[in-house]
């Protein structure tokens, strides 16, 4: 904890952002803040130097004697990587032997971290400058502490490979015998950075450094936790959106081998057991009977309505308006209108929700995966009515996020269970209760209009969004806003009792396939290429801007005419072709999707995929991003599908609720833009662009447009004989 | 509660529990053999492969009573040291991401690989079709399992 007395609160600057001190045992300590550099929050420093725990900074780098360089990756890793890019930054600026870096999860400190967050594909943006500096400043001082030993000028001396080396002389010593004297060195405000073209590490493929870990199966996930005295819960929730417990009787479940206890909290009903599958086996002996509460039970039928309602309607928010709309529609030469829909869907982390509490008097333990531990633990404490400081959290690998774990229900669940039957728990929701329990992507239906002149130009666009629980259902200031003179964008939300939030790319996971369809049906409407029809969009927007742009048009072009030539577009005879691009999370990706029609059914032969976020830090997490984004940009929009009755969701599992499996990911070739720019995020971006590639390819081969998603239920894939 | 026996990574156990116990949930809380995961619990998934007697099972889909007579391998006991042809491919073609699913994909692999060394594409996609990765790494488990075949 920190000491309030012997601390400093400085508003951080470049000039405190690292604090170099003695290790203890000896070796070289560097805390650098991550992320309070750029929000200006102040960051506690104080004379306290030795352990980790001690420590007044929010990270650290430390060389130890023996050469081991350790670097603590504050950020929960849910498989993008972070845990190895993060340190190949450091390593890198450092030119430190990789194979002597080690990594460690970075303890979890709501008060010290102030975006300790996995979300928004933002940690290698955020820390890019940080994570360089601190390596840098390590670097620099080994160097100064090697040239004084061998009373030779710094300028003399390189670092490589762990080492520092004095070129005219060939002397060399370790980062190791170097590391004491080198903390004894003040460090300056500013040091030089590697010119990128001297990367060794960043930009190399580099295995993941939990592998091992991983592949022989070791207990690295929240749901592997095993404590002494644990109970496992396991909770009946609900069967409806709408609807409340009545009336429980446990009595059948309570006499069941191996449950401790049930315990009605909330509107759920947790069965307390010693082992999972007592409390599994026994929640399906409650007798719970439910009634309807204040709220709508709501069938898949009233949604339908709800959004045409919301269409129609004028409770509408207008997001953006330039020009004047309704003369351009008035004096078009050739009007389209269509509209595109996409359900609520679940997030499915093959790990389900899970979390462990241990609730005390006057303290709480919580372990478990999550992607924003500090909200974990301040809403805990707000819940229990305890100093967030008594609340401590260990934060484990999970088992994949995809937006879930930036909700706190099932640590919450497990704190309150721990609190009223004073044990430590761990609880364990299962797939049903993780498809049927909630927290969705909202669903969305959006209806595009389109003003053409006599030549095929664009000179009227207008977007309405109707969501559920979606708040702002579309991005006013991206694509195509700035390159149509007249333009007006709106959205409305419904919010129904079922509850949603974010999924990964929020909003634009289902935004760019219904932007990216309908601009596809503008170009052949206006009977141009679709690709050069957006260039002239862009080309446009460049020379008579309209309004706002909210991305660099350079980027998107480039990355529109590389892909473009990779999949050698319009070039082939044996197969569809469908494009879209898409800007999220300051990236670019471009994609095209190539059709086959077999046994009269499209079928996805080849992907191209071209992305620009900046440098690229990992080859090879980035290559997974990217495929992985894909993989699930084009399962969900295939093939994923949650509806519902009453209230109720109708899918419950993967035998009735699809999952994209291997034989339905096509070969897709994945290419970088090269242009030195600072990283932006890559978590997310491949995703949303994905289904406007598929339903543009499968347009051209059959002349359908898949307007609802999952397009496995549109007529093309069922009924075509 | 009943006593059943119990062959798992070559050595002879004894465990008392419900007898309609999946196998799963007997590896993962009464023997700490936690690298079998829980996925979906009606054997869609994948998650929880191990093999018995050589052959690749849902864990989740088997009930300790039916599990006594024979020999189960899981994750732990594949190799001790991540050794196995198949782990070391998938280290080397860097499959994982989230890397929940990978020890179930990594035991249908190595139970198939056993049985077809020399797959072809088909038969590695039709072998593994069965195995869900939510982070859609399928693309390095198809490759991964043509490394590995090289390598046994």
């Amino acid at each position: 904890m920190i000491n309030m007395q012997n601390q400093t609160i400085n508003k951080t600057s470049r000039r405190d952002f690292l604090k170099i001190t003695s290790l203890t045992g000896g070796g070289l300590l560097i805390g650098f803040n991550f992320f309070g550099a750029e929000t200006e929050t102040p960051a506690a420093v104080s004379g306290t130097t030795g352990l980790a725990a001690d420590l007044e900074f929010n990270s650290y780098l430390s060389i130890a004697t023996d050469g081991t360089i350790t670097i603590f990756s504050p950020n929960p890793e849910l498989g993008q990587n972070i845990m190895t890019s993060f340190p190949m930054i450091v390593a890198d600026e450092l030119d430190a032997d990789w194979n002597k870096v080690k990594v460690l999860q970075g303890p979890i400190d709501s008060k010290r971290f102030d975006r300790q967050i996995t979300g928004g594909s933002g940690a290698i943006p955020h820390s890019w400058k940080r994570l360089r500096v601190a390596g840098a400043t390590a670097r620099y001082l080994l160097i100064a502490a090697a040239a004084k030993r061998w009373n030779v000028d710094a300028s003399e001396c390189t670092a490589d490979n762990s080492f520092v080396i004095h070129s005219k002389t060939g002397k060399k010593l370790s980062f190791g015998e170097l590391a004491e004297d080198a903390s004894k060195i003040t460090a300056p405000a500013d040091v030089p950075l590697k010119d990128p073209k001297n990367f060794k590490l960043i930009g190399k493929a580099v295995r993941n450094v939990e592998n091992k870990n991983i592949i022989t199966g070791k207990p690295i996930f929240g749901s592997d936790l095993k404590r002494d005295g644990m109970v496992i819960a396991v909770i009946k929730r609900p069967p409806a959106f709408g609807s409340k417990i009545k009336s429980v009787d446990a009595a059948e479940a309570k006499a069941m081998p191996g449950v401790i206890d049930v315990v009605t909290f909330k509107n759920n009903v947790a069965v307390i057991g010693k082992s999972t599958w007592a409390a599994i086996n026994a929640k399906d002996a409650l007798k719970v009977e439910y009634e309807k509460d204040a709220s709508s039970s709501e069938s898949t039928a009233d949604h339908n309505k709800r959004f045409n309602d919301m269409l129609n309607g004028d409770t509408a928010t207008v997001r953006r308006k330039d020009g004047d709309v309704d003369t351009a529609f008035k004096n078009a030469a050739k009007v389209l209108k269509a509209e595109y829909q996409c359900p609520f869907l679940p997030h499915s982390p093959m790990e389900p929700m899970n979390f462990f509490a241990d609730v005390k008097e006057d303290s709480v333990e919580l372990i478990g995966p999550t992607q924003v531990p500090g909200s974990v633990v301040n809403s805990v404490a707000r819940l229990l009515n305890m100093p967030a400081d008594k609340v401590s959290l260990t934060i484990t690998r999970l088992g994949g996020g995809f937006g879930r774990r930036l909700q706190t229900d099932y640590a919450l669940e497990a704190a309150e269970l721990s609190s009223i039957i004073k044990k430590p728990v761990k609880l364990i929701w299962t797939r049903e209760d993780e498809i049927t329990g909630g927290s969705y992507r909202p669903a969305v239906k959006y209806r595009f209009e389109a003003a053409l002149d006599d030549k095929g130009n664009m000179i009227g666009y207008k977007l309405r969004g109707a969501g559920m629980g979606a708040g702002n259902s579309v991005r006013e200031n991206n694509f195509p806003s700035g390159s149509v003179d007249n333009l007006l964008i709106e959205s409305a939300d419904y919010r129904s009792p079922i509850t949603t939030g974010a999924w990964r790319a929020p909003i634009t996971n289902f935004l760019a396939y219904a932007e990216q369809s309908f601009i596809d049906e503008v170009a052949v409407a206006a009977g141009k290429d679709p690709i050069q029809f957006r260039l002239d969009l862009i080309q446009k927007a460049k020379t008579s801007p309209a309004g706002k742009i909210g991305y660099d048009l350079d980027r998107m072009e480039t990355v529109i005419k590389t892909v473009r030539d990779r999949a050698g577009w319009g070039t082939k005879k044996d197969v569809s072709q469908g494009f879209s691009v898409y800007y999220s999370h300051n990236s670019y990706v471009g994609q095209v999707c190539e059709v086959m029609m077999k046994d009269k059914k499209p079928q996805i032969q080849k992907m191209y995929v071209v992305a620009d976020c900046g440098i690229v830090v990992n080859k090879g997490g980035a290559m997974q991003m990217v495929l992985g984004g894909v993989v699930d940009g084009l399962g969900h929009a295939m093939y994923s599908k949650l509806s519902f009755k009453d209230g109720a969701v109708q899918q419950d599992n993967f035998d009735n609720y699809r999952l994209i499996r291997m034989k339905e990911v096509p070969p897709i070739d994945v290419y970088f833009i090269d242009n030195g720019m600072d990283p932006t995020g890559l978590g997310e971006p491949a995703l949303p662009p994905t289904g406007g590639a598929v339903a543009n390819a499968i347009f051209k081969a059959t002349g359908e447009r898949m307007r609802s998603q999952p397009f496995i239920e549109e007529s093309v894939f069922s009924n075509m004989a | 509660m009943a006593v059943f026996h119990l062959n798992v990574n070559n050595k002879d156990l004894t465990v008392d529990v419900e007898p309609d116990t999946p196998l799963l949930w007997v590896l993962r809380d009464e023997l700490n053999l936690t690298g079998t995961k829980y996925g979906c619990g009606i054997g869609e998934c994948g998650a929880c492969t191990v093999h018995f007697n050589g052959t690749a099972i849902r864990s989740c889909s088997v009930i300790v009573s039916a599990a006594e007579k024979g020999k189960i391998v899981t994750i732990e006991g594949l190799s001790v040291d991540g050794s196995h042809p198949v782990q070391q491919a998938w280290d080397e073609v860097d499959v994982p991401q989230c890397g929940y699913c990978q020890t179930g994909q990594i035991m249908t692999a190595a139970a198939f690989l056993k049985k077809t060394p020399k797959p072809t594409t088909e038969q590695i996609e039709n072998a593994m079709q069965g195995n869900i990765c939510r982070c859609g790494a399928y693309h390095r488990i198809k490759e991964a399992v043509k490394v590995a075949s090289t390598k046994i």
